[in-house]
């Protein structure tokens, strides 16, 4: 089983839970986080004074799934959340010991 | 004073009241997360303890027909009743007034300052600064020589603000600055505390008339276009100068034009009220970016808007008081000295000039002085830590903003 990490612009969060959902992916989870990559800060201007806003807001998506799904999860979130701009975020994909559904007791696929 | 006259006092009391969690709310935005509460604090306190101190002396100090301070004849009202509703709704109305004067202050000390410093500063503050002044201008020397000060130019607004000039110097800079910037943590509220202060200030202004009259009616409409015109000058300024039309340029803009036409709302008429708002509002504008220069950490600039403000439409009194609209008569009558523009000599801007100029020593010096005993005696800083963990959880044990799961 693996685990796939997005980060991404907070406004393709739509675009990309309806092109999983469509996909057939049954769980996701998202969290609000801040952050920079190549991107950069950008700046805000309060009273003529320009401050450096370093963390920028984006959205951390994080779904589970078994090994075949990988792939095709991975394309169609990058397909879904790309919008050409810097500042896309990324994707990584780490490997899950192991899945418990707390209600059932089930693990591993079973769990997912 | 008849009915409609106290009536319009009595509400014009209540209007000013609101200013302070307005100006609490404007601060408050401007502030950060961890210390919005502390700024909230600051200003709600003037509003606990000033008024018991206005009717116990204050406002007898600075009553009466002495050239520099009042006497004691009526302490904790006495003499005053119900029988003399006029003088009870001014009384009240005055001590509004009171009460949002120090409160100006907090917005320079932001960040930094102990809350148990700042409950000493704000009464002795009043009694030995706010009192005096206001008795000057108001009925004391001052306001003898010819000087103008209409609802609190001088008195409030440019002695406020050059207190908190005094304030910070004592006080120091808040670690980090000017390398760590500290942008605003709602822009939302400051915009709601900007809406309250330009609704209160319709009290404060257009009530200083003393009665439901043409004076109060000319002192409203000039309130309503000098903030509007302060607004646009602003607004305008910083697009073309930064790009970009902001909130909080609209927001420090207003509140420049409200400060600049408190002294001269009920001499100035026409288009005199449009030209004070657009002056305040391009000077101030200019006058926040001199903290930085000159190595003040004014926090939210009480200085650049509410001293520079203050000053720049006390001065331009001057030049607008304009007696055509009060019946000439009645103008000079009263002993009020015509503004330039309107056929008068430079005595009223030398005038102008010497209330200002005195109010500024006074206020600085005693200011730094009370700073000083302060920082010697119970201390004024918070310690590193409380610094950086915020003052809202160290001092009053309070977070304003509980993120996540509840």
């Amino acid at each position: 089983m693996k685990l796939i990490t997005a980060i991404i612009k907070p406004f393709k969060l739509d675009e990309v839970k309806s092109a999983l959902r469509d996909a057939g992916v049954e769980g996701m989870t998202v969290t609000e986080v801040r952050g920079f990559g190549r991107q950069g800060g950008h700046t805000e201007t309060y009273r003529g004074t320009e401050y450096q806003i370093d963390f920028v807001p984006k959205v951390k998506v994080e779904i589970v799934t078994e090994e075949s799904g990988v792939d095709r999860i991975v394309e169609l979130l990058t397909d879904a959340a790309r919008s050409g701009k810097i500042g896309d975020g990324k994707i990584w994909v780490t490997a899950v010991e192991s899945v418990i559904r707390i209600r059932t007791g089930e693990s591993g696929a079973d769990a997912i | 004073m008849d009915s409609g006259d106290v009536a319009w006092v009595l509400v014009s009391a209540a209007l000013v009241l609101f200013m302070t969690p307005g100006l609490a709310f404007f601060y408050g935005g401007m502030d950060r997360t961890r210390n919005v509460l502390n700024m909230l604090m600051m200003n709600f306190y003037c509003v606990l303890v000033i008024p018991i101190l206005w009717v116990l002396v204050g406002y007898t100090l600075s009553s009466g027909t002495n050239d520099f301070i009042g006497n004691l004849d009526g302490f904790m009202l006495k003499g005053i009743g119900a029988g003399d509703g006029g003088t009870l709704a001014t009384i009240a109305y005055l001590g509004m007034f009171a009460a949002i004067t120090p409160a100006l202050i907090s917005g320079a000390v932001a960040d930094r300052m102990t809350f148990k410093a700042w409950a000493i500063f704000v009464p002795v503050w009043s009694l030995l600064v706010y009192v005096p002044v206001f008795k000057w201008v108001f009925g004391g020397w001052l306001g003898q020589r010819g000087s103008l000060d209409f609802a609190g130019g001088t008195a409030i607004h440019v002695n406020a603000g050059i207190a908190a000039l005094a304030a910070v110097m004592v006080l120091g800079k808040r670690r980090g600055w000017p390398h760590e910037g500290h942008p605003p943590h709602s822009m939302p509220l400051v915009m709601i505390g900007t809406g309250i202060l330009w609704f209160g200030w319709f009290g404060f202004n257009a009530g200083s008339a003393g009665f439901a009259n043409g004076q109060a009616a000319q002192a409203f409409m000039n309130t309503f276009l000098a903030a509007a015109a302060a607004g646009a000058a602003w607004v305008f300024v910083e697009w073309k100068r930064d790009g970009h039309p902001t909130n909080l340029g609209a927001a420090s803009g207003i509140v420049a034009g409200l400060v600049a036409i408190t002294p001269a709302a009920g001499y100035v008429s026409g288009a005199g009220p449009i030209w004070i708002g657009l002056i305040a509002g391009v000077v101030c504008c200019y006058a926040v970016r001199l903290k930085t220069r000159f190595g003040f950490d004014d926090a939210l600039d009480v200085v650049g808007v509410h001293f520079v403000g203050g000053l720049v439409g006390s001065l331009l009194i001057g030049f607008f008081a304009n007696p055509a609209f009060f019946d000439d008569e009645s103008f000079i009558a009263h002993g009020f000295m015509k503004g330039i523009f309107y056929g008068g000599s430079p005595r009223l801007l030398a005038e102008q000039a010497l209330a200002n100029g005195s109010a500024i020593v006074w206020s600085f010096a005693l200011t730094f002085g009370i700073m000083i005993v302060l920082k010697k005696t119970i201390g004024v800083r918070v310690d590193a830590e409380t610094e950086y963990t915020g003052l809202d959880l160290a001092l009053h044990s309070e977070t304003a903003y509980h993120g996540g799961a509840a």
